[in-house]
């Protein structure tokens, strides 16, 4: 048992809108038309695509490959043909889009071969290797690959799961498990093993009893188990907040579990992980809640792939609804387009309407009243880092530690005069990216020019070594040879003659001392073989020049 | 686009300011009671100047008129004035005080929020130093009816020596300055009350009120009223343990002149005051030795004005060097 809960400052309690979904049971969601999936399923890793247009695919099939240390493996979500492979629109708040497998069901949804993975019997990175290549990532929302997190698997006291589901109106892992609890479980005991944990926790957030007498029945749960209510309170659900609430200790920004001896999981990773181990299934589906201004809220397991616009029909949206927003309504984003595959970070789609979630009355100027920061949960001063952000004072803005912000939306949430602070921020956070790859560009390009100075000069110095010497040697020859057949020659001729003379082989002098431009960055046979060229001409064209003079 | 977080906790300045509001009608009611309906004639007059001076500015700035107008922040600055001013103080000395503070030290600062100095406390400053015997003029419970009291504040004619008044701290002052006496024997005067001057003395309980329910509805915190109050009890008590005779008791302070009202409602103003928790202590507990400072030694009798000022200019520095620790580096500090 353990002993108390520590708590985190700030947090706040908006409306929950959880009952609208929570007693909706988990369906399948029917087979759409077509399965649109992105090689890319989050922000930071692709996958190089396995699969050509026209190609029959079986469900579980690979047709990307991770690449990179973050990437994990994309599967077909069912039997069908590949019908294309292009751009198209991810769920993104700007709408943005990628190398996507579009798929056309055959109906059959035929597996791929698959088995079991007995993890026991294989080595820690064999079953690490395992997991990327069923492509388990988190399903919290981050997606974050699974077998990255797992990590070295030492060092590591507690394992969290975080069933807390903070966000309003998301219902999914609520469902997941009152409806799975003995599967999550399983997955926990999995990956309890993989990070050679002593104890888990599994934190629920007090306003889901039915979740926490699900997982407290459930069998299966060992020794060295332990479901944890945690006071329901926004972002309890948060990874660094619910180890805070749960172990007490609190993980700083740019710092991870592990080196503090835990490690957390979300309930819908661990029910994926139990999938893949003990059933050989990739991840190929998630739960999704659909819910807001719908007719009939749910929760569906969803294919990965599915177009939400297909989704929807299922919940059916009212007819003002004005635009969707997916993912919770403090840190869910609104839909550029519903034509977006559901991926494996997609908890929930929500129906907004203006009569449900209003737009906010026009922002006031800040009063400095300090519910801002009383609502932080990362402790910061919000108000401080809008006035900084406001201001483009960067500078002050991370020295105020604008980047531990984890833009939850508490302190928009309670601002008084409405200011939506997390848009500073967010636009400050990019300001500062932008500015730093600019530095580091600008770094390089110095680091080049200085470069390209420095050798300029240095070969500079090199030429003018090598033609005073060669100068010098001319002017050796130069001096040598004309002195006693042309000075007296010149001698016999008048004084102007003498001086076209003279100044006739100052040029020559001149010309002789300027190298040809194209001999600089020869090596030193070459430059001494064109050395010897020249000598030659020299004294070639040294009796032509003297000719008409004798 | 708009983006998350979607929903919007139902808050607003109005609200913040009409709780303020609410918050003072305790006090207000006392303050009728005791002294008269003069009180609303000044709360009126102040509230329309207010309104009336905060649209013309804005109007001048070329700024909206409907949201800084409804916010009713030019409201509670109008109602701090005048229930920081004597009751009887002509109706244009009203009017300028109001005026100070709206025009000068909040619009032109750059309107609501902008300004680093308590506009209230400024326009308080302003008229004693311009007019320090109009702003000494308290008159007594009882001491005049309502008909004198709107001849005061309307009428052209002044008759000072008719209405002369003081408070209780200004009655001590004088007292001890003048070497009259002791403190005992200027409190047996029948000027002063229980605890303070006769009937002004209960005006506190009513700001207490106010204040709790401005704590119970989380409007202000507790950090910058107890400092304030525990500080000016703390300074108080030492002079007076050391010598009763000359310096008068933690509770004459604490009930006499604008120390309630400046506990709850002036040193808590949010937006030119310290913003972190121990920036708050430091911030209440410095306006509370120099108000002491000033009521023992300095030149005016009441000092919670100037001090609220001085200390408003040392805020960017104390909200600077009190930055709590962010989640996650605590120990960082501690260490």
């Amino acid at each position: 048992m353990i002993g108390r809960l520590f708590g985190f400052r700030g947090g706040v309690k908006p409306e929950s809108h959880k009952t609208e979904s929570a007693s909706a049971p988990i369906t399948a969601a029917p087979m759409p038309r077509r399965l649109v999936i992105p090689l890319r399923q989050n922000p930071r890793s692709g996958a190089r695509c396995l699969v050509e247009p026209g190609q029959k695919v079986l469900k579980g099939e690979p047709i990307g490959e991770g690449e990179g240390l973050l990437g994990t493996s994309v599967h077909a979500s069912t039997s069908g043909t590949v019908l294309e492979i292009g751009e198209h629109p991810m769920a993104h708040a700007s709408g943005l889009s990628a190398l996507s497998v579009v798929i056309e069901p055959d109906g059959e949804d035929r597996w791929i071969d698959h088995a079991a993975f007995d993890y026991h019997g294989n080595s820690r990175d064999a079953t690490l290797a395992y997991l990327r290549g069923c492509g388990i990532a988190g399903l919290g929302g981050a997606t974050f690959p699974t077998h990255v997190k797992l990590g070295k698997g030492t060092g590591i006291d507690t394992l969290v799961i975080n069933g807390a589901e903070c966000e309003p109106w998301i219902t999914c892992d609520d469902r997941l498990m009152r409806e799975r609890a003995t599967q999550v479980l399983s997955g926990a005991m999995i990956l309890r093993d993989l990070i050679g944990a002593r104890r888990v926790l599994v934190g629920v957030e007090d306003n889901k009893p039915e979740a926490i007498s699900a997982m407290r029945d459930a069998p299966g749960g060992a020794d060295g188990v332990e479901i944890v209510p945690v006071p329901t309170l926004y972002p309890a659900g948060g990874e660094k907040q619910l180890i805070r609430v749960l172990t007490g200790i609190e993980i700083p920004h740019g710092k991870l579990g592990p080196e503090f001896g835990v490690q957390c999981f979300n309930v819908g990773t661990a029910y994926a992980v139990h999938r893949a181990i003990h059933h050989g299934e990739a991840l190929l589906a998630r739960i999704v809640t659909l819910t807001g201004n719908v007719a009939k809220p749910g929760n569906h397991e969803v294919l990965l792939g599915t177009p939400v616009d297909e989704l929807l029909a299922l919940a059916a949206p009212k007819v003002d609804t004005d635009r969707y927003i997916m993912g919770g309504p403090m840190m869910g984003f609104a839909l550029a387009s519903a034509a977006v595959p559901i991926t494996k970070g997609a908890n929930c789609i929500i129906a907004a309407s203006p009569s449900l979630f209003p737009p906010p009355p026009p922002e006031l100027p800040c009063i400095r009243c300090g519910e801002c920061s009383r609502a932080c949960p990362a402790d910061l001063q919000p108000f401080e880092l809008y006035w900084f952000s406001r201001s483009k004072n960067f500078g002050k803005a991370q020295e105020y530690h604008l980047f531990d912000c984890i833009e939850c939306g508490c302190c928009a949430y309670v601002c008084p005069s409405h200011i939506p602070l997390v848009d500073y921020f967010r636009f400050a956070k990019s300001d500062i990216w932008a500015r730093e790859r600019n530095t580091t560009a600008a770094d390089q390009a110095r680091d080049r020019f200085e470069f390209r100075n420095f050798r300029q000069q240095r070969d500079k110095e090199e030429k003018a070594a090598k033609l005073a010497a060669k100068a010098a040697e001319i002017q050796a020859k130069l001096t040598e040879a004309p002195q006693q057949a042309e000075t007296p020659a010149v001698e016999a001729e008048d004084p102007k003659k003498a001086l076209i003379a003279a100044a006739l082989a100052r040029a020559k002098q001149q010309k002789a001392a300027i190298a040809p431009r194209n001999t600089a960055d020869l090596n030193p046979e070459t430059q001494a073989k064109i050395a010897e060229i020249d000598a030659r001409r020299e004294e070639k064209s040294k009796p032509q020049d003297t000719s008409p003079a004798s | 686009m708009m983006q998350s977080p979607y929903v919007r906790k139902p808050a607003s300045v109005t609200s913040v300011m009409l709780a303020v509001l609410l918050a003072l009608l305790p006090a207000i009611a006392l303050y009728v009671w005791q002294v008269g309906v003069i009180v609303l004639v000044n709360l009126l007059l102040a509230t329309i100047t207010a309104l009336v001076g905060e649209a013309l500015v804005l109007k001048v700035r070329a700024r909206p008129l409907a949201p800084a107008l409804s916010d009713l922040s030019a409201v509670v600055t109008a109602w701090l004035v005048v229930l920081s001013f004597p009751p009887i103080l002509p109706w244009w000395a009203t009017v300028l005080g109001v005026l100070i503070a709206i025009v000068a030290v909040k619009q032109l600062y750059g309107g609501l929020g902008q300004n680093p100095f308590n506009p209230a406390m400024v326009a308080f400053c302003a008229m004693i130093v311009a007019f320090p015997s109009l702003m000494s003029q308290w008159p007594g419970v009882g001491q005049l009816d309502f008909a004198t009291q709107l001849h005061l504040v309307l009428g052209d004619q002044r008759q000072v020596d008719a209405i002369a008044g003081a408070t209780a701290l200004d009655a001590m002052r004088t007292g001890l300055r003048s070497g009259g006496g002791t403190v005992a024997t200027i409190l047996s005067d029948k000027a002063f009350g229980h605890f303070g001057s006769r009937g002004w003395e209960w005006l506190p309980l009513g700001y207490l009120v106010g204040g709790l329910f401005l704590l119970a509805r989380r409007i202000i915190t507790w950090h910058m009223p107890v400092a304030f109050l525990a500080t000016l009890a703390l300074i108080s008590s030492m002079f007076w343990l050391a010598n009763p005779g000359h310096f008068p008791s933690p509770l004459f302070h604490l009930a006499s002149g604008g120390t309630m009202l400046a506990a709850f409602f002036i040193v808590t103003d949010p937006v030119s005051g310290a913003t972190t928790p121990r920036g708050k202590l430091i911030f209440a507990a410095g306006i509370a030795i120099l108000t002491y400072l000033i009521r023992a030694f300095g030149a005016f009798p009441d000092g919670i004005a100037f001090a609220v000022l001085l200390m408003n200019i040392c805020v960017p520095l104390i909200d600077m060097k009190t930055q709590p620790p962010v989640f996650g580096h605590r120990e960082d500090k501690a260490r």
